[in-house]
């Protein structure tokens, strides 16, 4: 891709893609665009002008549009762009991207299909962020930023970011792994300046090094510390210090091998915290502190900012009424790894009035769920998890849980909710309670299941979801369905940017229906339905506006999918072996399709065949 | 359309059941390749318990007064679903064993002349010398080394516990797991007086 061919598509900032009418407008050259504006005026003030202006532009969709003007403003937001989001680390390579934007101080970095997290993926397909780290070492010495989602990262990687960048402040690690302890010892005793280190979600091997000694001594910088995820013991004395010297540590999310009593001493130490962690939430099986329990109820008193709190990672219910102090001022709570009854729940959810946000496992039944809809009148996003993910024909939640919480909760804008069993007429009702519904998430995990009471398919319910929730951007759907619930999704689900489908669909019509329909379309992810080549054609006009398309155990062929390959010469179509696939198969496994402007990548495992 | 069905697995409810199932879902290994909605079988999870393996995980049950009548035969797990991660699931199944097992096994410990008692919670450990070095750390003291003949002599300290007969045994003598199962409470006593105990 030349800058200099004004002809060609225009460099999508993002990687989206503009449509046809948006390339067209492009003007020529820099100082052509006003009329009003005679060469008396140097084109270097305006440009000047312009970059000051550009730099309080800070959504990376106004900076795109912006970057399609013209040349200059092409140029000059560039040069002011701090913060570079690349949602496939694949679409673009860090060559291309640092010659663009050279004054970038914040990468967010996405990586791996998120159907990934579920096993559906062999390990080491890609995503690696050592070129990356390389690159911007070259590039951007000053980074002072990396957020990075489903990447691959090696402890070289940590010892990177801490070594080459010297004011580097800020590391999140979501979904990543390919790093242990020892990486992050590194990370920590290099990188002075620290001050946000979360690790969400990531898996983390124990290399058996004490990282938390490994931060460097005297005042630290620290705000945010999450290491929740991080299955390894943890050396709680260092810890213990490291907050006593971090006075500016707001965040804090403890691992499960923090006791309770542990806590307690990180607590009194840091009344400051807004977000906590609880680790464990319950007591060291050697006990050895004092013959009083201290008092915890004091503890969580003192916390007179604490708006966030998770953990209860083998909670034990006894010390529950500890956190009673702070459920009054509680915005967000997660409970999704605490196993506890809807008695337990219900004298802590009576309290929570200001509570937006909510996960939760199904263990607190129905009835939990009716306590919850009866007090958080401002919840937004609600998360219900299974204790039990298997399909079975009973479980604890059902209809009566969704309907409840859409007849209390008229501001919810997501759900996720993990259920046997689901009505119609539950969803239907949630359609009309929440209108300011942005995500919808419903896993019947029980497949091709159909409404209990009718016998009829999910499709009505979904199909009202599509049609009164005008805000839906995102949508996943289970249960048994036909085409006519996609024909619903086409038709009403305008604005619907990421779709996630499981086990639905009767033939190709469904996916058609969807592609020819949903112009926001970005990112789609089906697994088991049965839609075939006729159906992945429907969306040749619209491949290079999403961001990709996942479709594995469908009815796709090789020679189906080598098609969209050669009609679409920017779009890189992977197919991906499971362990005993052959490789000239004509059937395929897994499709895993995205736009990129790089062309097949050169670090691909054997088991992707690029076509 | 020909259903082979595995019977040595399955009660044969497959030959009276009504199903829509996508063509050819069959789990033979020469149909598979070309009928790609039923692939799953390949990829099942290891951890799935022993169900029947006939099933393909793309049939569908007749709907309706089916479900509710009869309970349609288990379906195999099927890798990646439901759509949770898997460090959940683990999290979620360690606790679960945790409440199945009883939340720990709290049994209380005296020490001659200490004032008070502790507890602790027999289910955190997996042998004796994890065991005793607990012991010793919380009461700082030494307890030594365990004998068959001769118990622990020369200790300062012996462990020694209440069994479910309500008989004082000397710990080390039976197998840890008979130890767990029967130990009611624990008493750490002066090695002096624990002599007696020893010989068996």
């Amino acid at each position: 891709m030349s800058e200099d061919d004004e002809r060609q598509q225009s460099p999508p900032s993002d990687l989206e893609f503009v449509s046809n009418k948006a390339r067209n407008c492009n003007a020529t050259g820099s100082g052509s665009g006003h009329p009003e504006f005679q060469s008396t005026y140097p084109d270097q003030v305006l440009e000047n002008v312009l970059e000051n202006v550009l730099h309080f532009l800070t959504s990376r969709r106004d900076r795109n549009a912006a970057s399609l003007v013209c040349k200059s403003w092409y140029r000059v937001e560039a040069l002011t762009r701090s913060e570079l989001f690349i949602g496939n680390c694949y679409a673009v390579s860090p060559g291309r991207a640092t010659a663009r934007f050279t004054r970038v101080k914040a990468l967010h970095l996405k990586g791996k299909p998120r159907f990934a997290d579920f096993n559906l993926m062999p390990p080491d397909w890609g995503a690696h962020f050592n070129p990356w780290a390389l690159a911007m070492a070259k590039a951007y010495p000053w980074l002072e930023k990396v957020h990075l989602k489903r990447m691959s990262v090696t402890d070289d990687d940590l010892a990177t970011l801490a070594e080459l960048f010297l004011g580097f402040k800020e590391l999140v690690l979501v979904c990543c792994d390919g790093f242990g302890t020892s990486g992050l010892a590194i990370f920590v005793s290099k990188c002075r300046q620290l001050k946000v280190l979360d690790l969400i979600e990531s898996e983390v091997s124990d290399d058996e090094t004490d990282w938390i000694s490994c931060f460097p001594e005297g005042e630290s910088n620290l705000e945010s510390l999450i290491f929740d995820c991080v299955e390894c013991h943890i050396n709680f004395e260092a810890l213990d210090r490291l907050v006593a010297r971090s006075p500016s540590l707001k965040k804090l999310k403890l691992n499960r091998y923090v006791s309770i009593g542990q806590l307690y001493r990180l607590m009194v130490r840091a009344p400051q915290l807004t977000h906590l962690g609880t680790g464990s939430f319950s007591p060291s099986d050697i006990a050895g502190q004092g013959d009083q329990e201290p008092d915890y109820v004091a503890a969580f008193a003192a916390c007179r900012s604490l708006v966030c709190l998770s953990g209860f990672r083998e909670i034990i219910p006894d010390y529950l009424p500890a956190i009673y102090p702070v459920c009054a001022n509680l915005t967000s709570l997660n409970f999704s790894y605490a196993n506890i009854t809807a008695e337990q729940l219900k004298p802590i959810i009576s309290k929570c009035h200001k509570l937006q946000t909510f996960w939760v496992l199904d263990s607190i039944c129905d009835e939990g769920l009716q306590a919850v809809a009866a007090t958080c009148k401002d919840l937004r996003e609600l998360r219900v998890f299974p204790v039990d993910p298997r399909e079975d024909n009973d479980g604890p939640v059902s209809e009566v849980g969704l309907q409840a919480i859409s007849e209390g909760c008229r501001k919810l804008q997501s759900i996720l909710y993990f259920c046997q069993r689901m009505t119609n007429a539950a969803v239907i009702a949630m359609s009309k309670n929440c209108p300011d519904l942005v995500v919808f998430r419903l896993c019947i995990m029980g497949r091709h299941r159909p409404d209990p009471v009718t016998g009829e398919p999910m499709d009505d319910g979904f199909g009202a979801i599509v049609m009164n929730c005008k805000k839906l951007t995102r949508l996943a759907v289970s249960g048994l369905l036909t085409d006519k619930a996609f024909d619903y999704i086409g038709q009403h689900g305008k604005l619907v940017r990421t779709l996630s489908v499981a086990f639905a669909g009767d033939s190709d019509m469904a996916l058609k229906y969807v592609l020819e329909g949903c112009p926001q379309l970005q990112k789609l992810e089906i697994r088991d339905s049965p839609f075939g080549d006729a159906a992945l054609r429907s969306g040749l006009h619209h491949y290079y506006n999403m961001r990709f398309l996942w479709m594995s155990s469908c009815r796709l062929t090789r020679h189906g999918c080598q098609e969209i390959a050669r009609a679409m010469p920017r779009l890189v179509v992977e197919v991906i072996r499971s362990a005993d696939e052959e490789e000239m198969d004509d059937v395929v496994g897994t499709l895993y399709m995205y736009r990129s402007l790089e062309g097949p990548r050169t670090d691909a495992p054997k088991f992707v065949t690029i076509l | 359309m020909e259903r082979r069905v595995n019977y040595e697995n399955d009660l044969n409810l497959m030959a009276t059941e009504l199903r829509l199932g996508l063509p050819g879902c069959d789990d033979d290994e020469p149909q598979r390749k070309t009928n790609p909605s039923i692939r799953n079988n390949k990829r099942t999870a290891p951890e799935i318990s022993e169900v029947s393996s006939s099933e393909s995980s793309s049939s569908i049950t007749m709907s309706g007064s089916d479900d509710q009548d009869s309970p349609p035969p288990a379906k195999e797990q099927v890798v990646g679903w439901p759509p949770i991660r898997s460090y959940r699931k683990n999290c979620l199944q360690s606790s679960k064993r945790n409440e199945v097992e009883g939340m720990g096994m709290y049994v209380k410990v005296s020490v001659d002349g200490a004032p008070y008692l502790r507890k602790i919670d027999l289910k955190v450990y997996r042998s004796y010398p994890q065991l005793l070095k607990a012991l010793e750390n919380m009461f700082k003291l030494t307890i030594g080394a365990y004998s068959k003949r001769e118990g622990y002599n020369g200790s300062d300290y012996a462990p020694t516990y209440e069994d479910k007969d309500g008989d004082w045994m000397l710990v080390g003598d039976v197998p840890w797991e008979m130890f767990i199962s029967s130990c009611k409470r624990l008493r750490i006593m002066k090695g002096s007086e624990a002599r007696g105990l020893g010989c068996v």
